[in-house]
Order: structure tokens, then C-alpha cells, then sequence
């Protein structure tokens, strides 16, 4: 009698929830096909409240002017105090010049033309709205800020590289060994120190953080301010911010749209 | 208890003062790397993981396949394997010890390792990683250890382990399931972003550990009057075998995806592997020996396994377990984790060759972990022998 009643509540205890887990389960697993039915990472801006800072890079224009691209990069690395340890084993970049065969691997052209052969393409931290290396950070030393900025706690970082592997963007650089020696002539890594920004310790992961020290001071990023209207630099998720204009006025491609990180990098080809 | 690792013969000193010498010489090499960085190493921005983590992956496969003696002996209460349950338990010891040696050494920031914890994430698989490992070695140690001295008192186990013993058989899948997760989860990398990736990882694992668990079990036999038994051994074949048939035919799935989809970024990686890449006229292929080696070795070994059984010839079976045990290693202690970083995401291609210092470390953690694990099988072997005498 006993264990027929308690049969019985046990059976009648799991179909009431199965009765209400079954339909949310069923609902949260359709809005996740609504999810992926909006496609490719088009929805650049992400579904989130907040800012998403994002960069569009205007190829053209640097296809003018061969030298602006080199500019940026030195105008980013000399304030970071990005060391150069004169080899590509420990390099350290947080933003660099590609080819477009190498930036959009993806993208194959049977006859590539020309230009965009010749265009130097800058590459750098995608900041994507959904970044696989924050997924992969083991203690959160790596986050997404609320301005849609991907930073870096360099005082956090255990140096894993579980970040470098899940980058699809190869936009992570480790410190090999350390950035504030000197090479075996004397010469520093760093050939400018600045003051202002600080330096990193050896054993931990860094990148570009979209110049978040400068942003936070209203100021642009130090290669939007190099470019010379090259890259301009907004709040995707603001309308009423220039950046969207731009958006909507050229045609511009993602870097591997299809891998689902909602990158906010736009290039205008 | 212990104590009886303390003594044994000059053969047994012997091989402890050789492991010691290995890890003193690898103990020297990491003060070297902890002062320099990383860079000491092979690795590169390209190549960001090297031996280290391609060890650790195949270890946490070796301190799973323990599952394959515990499962048949405990669940199906399979009595043949009563003398060799245990040294699958110990060898999981040894190698979960290496596994986290492993960690430690890769880290460019060893002293906040406790950082995972401090600061919990539970979006990383390294956080899982960190949980299964430990946890798997905690229960080891604790199972083996009691069921040892229960034996060594000459009483049965208490019914109060037998939860831990029965818990320590999903934990095993579970070690080497998070640990393929932390590959096959990275959106950008083709040859790791596969589903079978776990149940490729598992059947390797079962077929990995319990080949060097047979190599071991030879050797005792040989050095000591310790021997695991004609049933035991024959069984063991069978496990090793039909997982090492597993394998394959998981690693054939792989080649058939890449191969008749022909996806470019699918195809890459295994093109590197077992043919080599070119890249603006540079031949790359420094792993292309080593991969087809493994592929031969680990194919030739499985029949030779059954032929070794039927024949009941011990040299040939050795044999067959040695050749498969080096082909996983290759395949997945070096091929697997270097071979997903080839080509980059730029599609550059940067090859990998550790430094000496590198090998010297990763041969001193090899050594430490083989003298826990001689530590513990020489109690193991004691007190049995000891209690049947």
C-alpha cells in the first residue's frame, strides 16, 4: 500500500515536471533556431543593452596612400609600449598590415584584381560581440567591457593561451619573455618608452583594446586619430552615431563572418 | 604501509635513482625557463601551444584508461582482474600527476595558477578541467589506497568506498570529455572543431592506457613474481584491441569528412599531417614521418596483438602494445594539438620544433610521474605478494 502511494507521488511528481520543463525547453530551443536564422554574424551590433564600439577601415584609402597603414601601426605600438624583440618566434603586435588573401582567407577571387592586391589591409582585436576567447578565459582575465570593448587584466592573466587558441583572428600575442629587457646588444624591447601607458610582465596574454585609456577620455583611438579618415570609429549600437551612416552608405565585409563572433571590424572594399 | 617503497632490490634503486636523475635534470631546465619565460621554449604567436599541452592531452587519455580494469572488476565483479585493478588505479595516479606537472609548466604565470579558482569561470572548459582533474586524482588516491591497505590487513574493503569506486567511472569519461572540449569548442580551429573529437579521445585513451598497463604488467612478470594472470592478460588483449579498432575507424570518419567534402580548412591540417603544405613555395612537413609512422605502427599492431594472444607469446605481445602506444602518442601527443595550429588564422604557416630545454622538462615530468607510479606499484606489488605468501 505504502510503496504503491509512493509510486505513485513519484510518478506524478516527475510528469509535472516534465509538464513545465518540456514546453520552455521546447521554446528556449526555437528561439535559439530564430538566433541562427538571422544568419551569418550579420547582426553586428549584438542584442545587448550597452555600447558596442566598432571600426570601420576604409581600404581605399589606404590603396592611396601606401604609407598611412605603416603610420597607424606605429602610432598604436609607440604609445603602448608594444616591444619589438626583432623576431617573428616572440613577436608582439596589436595591430598589423595584411594581405587580403591572408585578412579574408575566406574570400577567394579566381582573378584577384589588382588594387586589392596592393591595398595594405590593418588588422587588429576584432572586439566581437560574441568573443570566443572571453568563452575560453579560464579567470575572466579577459572581458567583454560595457562599451563592447574586449579587454585585457594583465594582473589577472595566468598566461594559458587558452585565449590565443580560441581566437579566430590570430589577434593575441604572448609575452614570451620579458618585454622590459634589453636584447643581447644592450638595446631595450621597447625603443620608445612612453610613461603615460604601462608596460606588460612576461608570461601573459595582450592585444589592442581599442585604445579603451584614450576612449574613456573622449579621445579616438590613437590609429582612428592616425588615419586621417581612414578608420572611423563609433557606437554601432547608437544610431545617431556617424559610424552607422558609414555603415550604410558602403558595402563593407567582415572578417569570417560565419564563425557566429559578431565582429565589430567593417572594411569598405 | 608506505614503507615498503623505501626498500626493495638494486634493480628497483636502480630505476628510482635514473627517474631521480631525469627529473633533477628537468627540474634544472624549468628554474632556467621560470626565469626566462616561456620563450624558452619552441612555442611561438603561432604555435602558442607545444609539447606540454599535447602531453597533458594524451596523459589525462593514459589516467582514463584506468576505467577499462576498474569497470570490468567492480560493475561485472570480473575477478580475473583483481591483481591488475589496482595498478590501473595507480597508473591513473602517476599520470594525472604528470597531467597537472604538465599545466603547471605551461603556464607563463605559474604562481596564479590559483587564479581558476579564485576567480571561477564557469563559461571555460579550463574550469571544468581543472574540477575533473583534480577530482579524478582525489578519488584514485583515495580508492586505491583503501583498497590496498584493506588488502593489507587482510580484510575486504569497507562498503563505504564502494560510492567513491563507483563515482570514479564517470569521472574517467568525464576527465578525457572536458579535455577534448577544450579543443573542439574553438570556433576558428577546423581540425579540433569536430564532434567525435571526445569519443576519438576516449577510444584512444582505452586503448593507451591499457597498453602501457600491459607493457608493465610484462615487465613485472619478468622482474618480480608478480603476474597478472593468462585470463587477465587475454582479456586485456580484447579491451585494447577493440578500442584500438575504435580508433581508427574514428580517425577513417575524420578522413572521409575531410576528404570527400572537400573543405579546404577541413582538409589543411590533415594535408600537413600526413603530406605536407606548401606555402609560397616552402614545403612544410616536419610531422609527416611521425604521423605516417603512427598510422602504420598503430594499424600493423592491432592484428599483432590477437596473433600474439592465439600464439600466447608475451615478446610479441609486448611488441604490439609498444608500437600502438607510441602510434596514439604521436598521434595525439604531438599530431592533435600542433597540427590544429597549422595553418594559422591568417593562413600562414609556422612549423613548431621545441627547444632542448623544452624536452629536457617535458622527460623530467615523463620520469616524475613514472616515479610515482614505480613508488606506488612496488607497494602494490609488496603488499600482495606479501599477503598471498
Amino acid at each position: 500500500m505504502d510503496s504503491n502511494r509512493r509510486k505513485f507521488l513519484k510518478i506524478a511528481g516527475l510528469t509535472a515536471i516534465a509538464g513545465v520543463a518540456a514546453p520552455s525547453a521546447f521554446n528556449s530551443l526555437l528561439r535559439g533556431e530564430a538566433v541562427a536564422s538571422t544568419g551569418h554574424g550579420e547582426s553586428a551590433a549584438p542584442a545587448v543593452a550597452g555600447k558596442q564600439y566598432g571600426l570601420v577601415i576604409d581600404s581605399k584609402k589606404f590603396l592611396a596612400d601606401p604609407s598611412l597603414a605603416e603610420r597607424c601601426v606605429s602610432a598604436c605600438h609607440s604609445i603602448h609600449n608594444v616591444p619589438d624583440f626583432g623576431n617573428k618566434k616572440d613577436e608582439i603586435k596589436w595591430i598589423w598590415v595584411e594581405k587580403y588573401a591572408n585578412c579574408f582567407p575566406e574570400h577567394s577571387h579566381l582573378k584577384r584584381n589588382e588594387a586589392l592586391e596592393q591595398t595594405p589591409f590593418i588588422t587588429m582585436c576584432n572586439h566581437c560581440a560574441k568573443p570566443p576567447c572571453v568563452r575560453a578565459c579560464p579567470t575572466q582575465a579577459t572581458f567583454k567591457n560595457k562599451d563592447g570593448i574586449v579587454m585585457m587584466d594583465y594582473h589577472r592573466c595566468i598566461g594559458c593561451r587558452f585565449c590565443m587558441a580560441a581566437c579566430p583572428y590570430g589577434a593575441r600575442s604572448f609575452n614570451w619573455r620579458d618585454p622590459r629587457g634589453k636584447d643581447e646588444m644592450g638595446k631595450p624591447f621597447i625603443k620608445r618608452f612612453n610613461r603615460d601607458y604601462p608596460t606588460r610582465t612576461r608570461g601573459v596574454v595582450e592585444k589592442c583594446t581599442f585604445c579603451n585609456e584614450r576612449v574613456l577620455r573622449g579621445l579616438p583611438p590613437a590609429c582612428v586619430e592616425a588615419s586621417a579618415g581612414a578608420m572611423i570609429f563609433g557606437d554601432l549600437n547608437n544610431p545617431s552615431d556617424p559610424i552607422n551612416e558609414v555603415l550604410k552608405g558602403n558595402f563593407t565585409i567582415q572578417r569570417k563572418p560565419n564563425l557566429g563572433t559578431s565582429p565589430s571590424l567593417f572594411y569598405i572594399i | 604501509m608506505l614503507e615498503k617503497g623505501l626498500s626493495g632490490s638494486s634493480l628497483y634503486k636502480g630505476w628510482m635513482a635514473f627517474l631521480l636523475l631525469l627529473i633533477g635534470v628537468g627540474v634544472l631546465s624549468y628554474s632556467q625557463q621560470y626565469q626566462y619565460g616561456l620563450g624558452y621554449t619552441g612555442m611561438s604567436r603561432d604555435v602558442s601551444w607545444g609539447l606540454y599541452i599535447s602531453q597533458f592531452t594524451f596523459l589525462v587519455g593514459v589516467a582514463a584508461g584506468g576505467l577499462m580494469l576498474v569497470l570490468p572488476y567492480y560493475i561485472h565483479n570480473y575477478k580475473a582482474f583483481s591483481r591488475i585493478t589496482i595498478l590501473g588505479e595507480f597508473m591513473a595516479i602517476g599520470a594525472v600527476a604528470m597531467c597537472l606537472m604538465f599545466i603547471m609548466a605551461d603556464l607563463g604565470q605559474p604562481l596564479r595558477a590559483l587564479n581558476v579558482m579564485l576567480h571561477p569561470t564557469p563559461n571555460s572548459m579550463l574550469f571544468y578541467d581543472m574540477i575533473v582533474l583534480n577530482g579524478y586524482l582525489f578519488l584514485n588516491i583515495l580508492c586505491g589506497w583503501v583498497v590496498l591497505h584493506s588488502h593489507y590487513k587482510g580484510v575486504k574493503y569497507p562498503k563505504w568506498i564502494k560510492p567513491f569506486i563507483y563515482l570514479s567511472i564517470p569521472w574517467a569519461i568525464s576527465i578525457h570529455t572536458v579535455t577534448a572540449f577544450l579543443y573542439c569548442g574553438l570556433p576558428g580551429r577546423h581540425y579540433w572543431l569536430t564532434a567525435i573529437l571526445a569519443p576519438r579521445f576516449l577510444a584512444s585513451a582505452f586503448s593507451a592506457g591499457p597498453a602501457l598497463l600491459m607493457i608493465i604488467a610484462m615487465i613485472l612478470k619478468r622482474t618480480t613474481k608478480f603476474d597478472i594472470g593468462r585470463e587477465a592478460q587475454d582479456k586485456l588483449v580484447t579491451i585494447i584491441g577493440y578500442a584500438a579498432i575504435l580508433n581508427f575507424f574514428f580517425v577513417g570518419c575524420e578522413l572521409f569528412v575531410a576528404y570527400y567534402s572537400n573543405l579546404p580548412g577541413h582538409m589543411h591540417t590533415i594535408d600537413y599531417l600526413f603530406f605536407g603544405l606548401e606555402h609560397d613555395g616552402h614545403m612544410y612537413n616536419n610531422l609527416v614521418p611521425f604521423m605516417r609512422f603512427s598510422m602504420a605502427a598503430g594499424l600493423i599492431s592491432i592484428p599483432l596483438l590477437f596473433v600474439s594472444r592465439a600464439k600466447k607469446c608475451d615478446g610479441m605481445l609486448v611488441l604490439a602494445c609498444a608500437l600502438l602506444f607510441i602510434s596514439l602518442w604521436i598521434d595525439k601527443g604531438l599530431g592533435l594539438v600542433l597540427g590544429g595550429f597549422v595553418p594559422n588564422p591568417l593562413e600562414y604557416i609556422t612549423e613548431y620544433y621545441p627547444s632542448a630545454g623544452e624536452v629536457a622538462i617535458t622527460v623530467g615530468v615523463w620520469a616524475a610521474g613514472f616515479f610515482i607510479m614505480s613508488l606506488l606499484y612496488k607497494i602494490a606489488i609488496t603488499v600482495t605478494l606479501e599477503h598471498e605468501a
